[in-house]
């Protein structure tokens, strides 16, 4: 059966319930007693349970369909939840991720059985009377409504078309059946289940006429039945039995339509209109079906089973919208103001709305790109109360700034590294209970996520209030493995040592524990958060905890720019990373250790001047006083000497060619106006 | 070249000239031919990257083949073109050569295969050579082209 169009859909579904399983859980745990949060559980797993039997992953199903048991029988308040049982629903959970990983790779859920779940799950019923609970869940759903009504089809309007295929129909001797088909109202894939009716249906004859129409079904447009008119040579039984096949089919009415003349005509001429699009609709259905069928033999493709989405707010489209009619607008009396030849301040005017409404849709764009991190660090709670369990520590999490929101492409990287950073908190950063009321400390250890906007950026910092950095350990350790010498390590500060954390395969953890401290470690969380155009920051006090500081801009797309100029040639200045612009006079230059400095207000900055970083000649003359752009990154100053400042500009990043050479200095490039190129320096790699 | 297939076949190429030889280029790469234009120098890269160009809102980079295969460079003429490939999907690539002359058709009979030295330390960009019209044309393969991070 194809039920491949509908994976997209069950995929983010199944992750959204999975994930509502797993804050529930994390209440329940808390909260033993909370009824809202049992039924939400409940709920969760029985819609994953309808979900993966439609789409056919049925050891998915069986996991769930036990989960779904068990807390049937909580609702009823015949099982207490208990430590145990929260665990292994814990493991049930990581068990369905597993399944639904699975599927968006392969769109096989895999063959893990997971057995030994599905028998701690029966255990925990066994005490109670389980096979009672199955039967109650399942019988329970077939309420009785009248024959008559339920024989809805006998309310379908026939137009002359229909009129004549059922005549013709008659003359052969085939059968004329009226079909009302009911679907389970748990069902929630309603458009699958009729898709699969139809198929079945189509195989045996033909779909004369359907209310709604089959456009409509396959739109999901329809309650929980829907009715059809159906020419076929085979039995009223056989075709019943056809439909009743798909699962999740309450029932299905079959019976010899009687044809009645004078309902006919008085249909006819009402419908007239219609009629004459029916049979076309009906084809193209045809069609469509005949396509799909072709489809389900192509074998399913090897990748990227599913597409990249977001999920966008009706609103932000809206703005959108209404910003496109709007330039349209402002498009039209431009070309209104140029036809009448009139007075230039008409057309500026003009061309000023012009820059506005583009400037707003230019924003626009960019908030349907963001995302908040939420999809992220939701399942972080999850993860440190695995932790907790694994290190035999005692943690919280505390999270705010979940709504803080950032381009899907960094939101999308993100996550691996906060994983890192919490794992390492966890592992490295907090103490054992006892360790921490030696300390006087409170024997729960916290960690902290925080995420804000400040200015043009996000940040996200992971705080703990465990041990924090050992300045010595990490200077031992790096003097060990000769990454420094000790001349070296005289002249660090302790922020330098800092650093050599996030040197390749520099682990400090004296143990090499299943978490973290595998050499894979900050090195890979440093390289990621440049990748994005971001940075890292360590605080850290001996005894009292370490906060780790990610810097990120909030768009990668588009930037505010300084335009600067070296030798004739343009380049872009994140103004992000900009503190100010002094002028600077040849006399003011020191020199430390052969470097040119300067000394500003009281901070010694050195210059670098871009025009031998870049290789050109410079367009002044070494007399004239110096153009410096103070940068900074993390808490270094570094000032860039330019030949000529040419303003602030809002800029669109494009990136270089694969074919060049990763070029550090340079992060990308830019079109202005007029068509010319300009780079966009990356003041990181410069300082 | 694993375009060359069976012998009922036939491969265009468009036919450049460079340093006073014919080279070709399988026709099935090039999206466009342009005239020189402003090319923006990107600093710190491969020295036969002459920089990028802005090609209808994208930035492309463009590649000097005379310094690829080491030939001395020369000053463009008014019959300097810039040939737009596309080697795989989306990322283009220009192609600086000394002027465009023309298409040709050779079926496999016309081509032969030139065989490679594997002492050479250099990449073999040229693998065949076609035959036209008494002429011959070095038909280059621009995966290996491409392919080689040179250090500049």
């Amino acid at each position: 059966m194809d039920v491949s169009q509908y994976l997209e859909i069950f995929l983010d579904e199944s992750k959204e319930h999975l994930q509502t399983l797993s804050d529930q859980l994390m209440i329940l745990e808390q909260e033993p007693e909370n009824m809202d949060t049992i039924n939400e559980i409940f709920r969760a797993a029985h819609s994953l349970k309808g979900m993966a039997g439609t789409m056919g992953y049925k050891r998915m199903q069986a996991l769930t369909h036990e989960m779904e048991n068990v807390f049937s029988e909580v609702r009823n308040n015949t099982i207490k939840v208990h430590d145990n049982m929260v665990d292994i629903l814990f493991q049930c959970l990581d068990a369905l991720e597993e399944y639904v990983d699975n599927i968006q790779n392969t769109t096989e859920e895999g063959d893990n059985d997971n057995e030994h779940l599905v028998k701690s799950l029966k255990g925990i019923l066994n005490g109670h009377d389980g096979e009672e609970a199955t039967k109650k869940s399942t019988a329970g759903s077939s309420v009785s409504v009248s024959e008559g009504e339920k024989e809805k089809w006998k309310s379908i309007k026939i137009g002359s078309a229909e009129h004549t295929v059922i005549q013709a129909a008659k003359e052969q001797g085939k059968n004329v059946l009226g079909i009302t088909v009911y679907v389970q109202e748990s069902c929630i894939l309603k458009a699958a289940r009729a898709f699969l009716v139809f198929k079945a249906l189509e195989e045996l004859g033909e779909i004369i006429v359907s209310v709604p129409a089959a456009q409509d079904i396959e739109d999901e447009k329809f309650e929980y039945d829907f009715s059809m008119l159906y020419v076929t040579d085979s039995s009223i039984e056989k075709v019943a039995v056809a439909v009743k096949n798909v699962s999740e089919i309450k029932d299905a009415f079959v019976a010899p339509f009687e044809y009645d003349d004078k309902k006919a005509e008085e249909s006819s001429q009402a419908d007239v209109q219609e009629a004459e699009q029916k049979p076309a609709k009906e084809k193209s259905r045809e069609t469509a079906v005949a396509t799909q069928k072709q489809d389900s033999k192509k074998p399913a493709a090897s990748k990227p089973v599913v597409n990249r989405t977001v999920r966008v707010d009706i609103e932000k489209l809206d703005v959108l919208m209404n910003l496109v009619s709007e330039l349209i607008i402002a498009k039209n009396s431009l070309v209104a103001a140029s036809n009448t030849e009139g007075t230039r301040t008409a057309a500026s005017e003009h061309i000023e709305y012009l820059e506005s409404v583009t400037t707003n849709l230019h924003e626009s764009v960019m908030k349907v790109r963001m995302v908040p991190i939420e999809s992220v660090v939701v399942k972080f709670p999850k993860m440190i109360r695995d932790l907790s369990k694994k290190l035999d520590k005692k943690m919280q999490l505390f999270m705010s700034g979940e709504e803080t929101e950032l381009d899907r492409t960094v939101v999308d990287e993100i996550g691996d590294p906060l994983m890192h950073l919490l794992r390492n908190s966890a592992d490295h950063g907090l103490e054992s209970a006892e360790a921490r009321i030696q300390r006087g400390k409170p024997e729960v250890g916290s960690i902290y996520l925080d995420a804000y906007q400040d200015g043009n950026n996000v940040v996200i910092e992971v705080r703990d209030d465990g041990n924090g950095i050992d300045v010595e350990a990490v200077k031992e350790k790096a003097l060990s493995r000769g990454t420094i010498t000790p001349e070296q390590a005289e002249n660090m500060s302790d922020k330098d040592i800092i650093d050599l954390l996030f040197k390749p395969s520099f682990s400090t953890a004296k143990q090499v524990s299943d978490i973290s401290g595998r050499g894979v470690g900050l090195d890979v969380v440093k390289s990621k958060i440049e990748s994005l155009s971001g940075e890292v920051e360590v605080k850290t006090k001996l005894g009292e905890g370490s906060t780790f500081i990610i810097r990120l801009p909030l768009t990668l797309a588009i930037i505010q720019a300084l335009m600067v100029e070296v030798g004739y040639e343009k380049y872009a200045i994140s103004l992000g990373t900009i503190q100010t612009i002094e002028d600077i006079a040849p006399e003011e230059i020191k020199f430390v250790q052969a470097k040119e400095v300067i000394n500003l207000r009281g901070a010694v900055i050195p210059l670098i001047r871009l025009n031998e970083v870049l290789d050109i000649e410079s367009s002044k003359s070494p007399e004239e006083s110096l153009i410096v752009v103070i940068v900074k990154k993390g808490d270094k100053l570094a000032g860039l000497v330019v030949d000529e400042l040419m303003g602030q500009q809002e800029i669109v990043i494009k990136s270089l060619s694969k074919y060049i050479n990763k070029c550090k200095i340079i992060s990308g490039a830019t079109i202005l106006g007029d068509g010319e190129i300009a780079l966009i320096l990356d003041t990181n790699a410069l300082i | 070249m694993e375009e060359l297939r069976a012998a009922y076949e036939t491969t265009q190429f468009i036919v450049v000239k460079l340093n006073d030889e014919q080279y070709g280029i399988d026709i099935k790469y090039i999206d466009n031919i342009i005239r020189m234009q402003q090319i923006y120098r990107v600093p710190k890269v491969q020295q036969f990257i002459k920089g990028v160009i802005n090609l209808r809102g994208e930035v492309i980079p463009v590649i000097s083949i005379r310094a690829k295969m080491g030939f001395e460079q020369v000053q463009e003429t008014k019959a300097t073109r810039i040939i737009i490939v596309k080697l795989d999907g989306n990322d283009a690539v220009g192609l600086i050569v000394d002027e465009v002359k023309e298409v040709v058709t050779l079926d496999a009979s016309q081509i032969e295969k030139v065989s490679y030295d594997a002492k050479e330390e250099k990449p073999n960009y040229v693998p065949a050579v076609g035959k036209e019209k008494g002429e011959l044309i070095s038909l280059l393969d621009l995966h290996t082209l491409f392919a080689e991070k040179e250090n500049s």
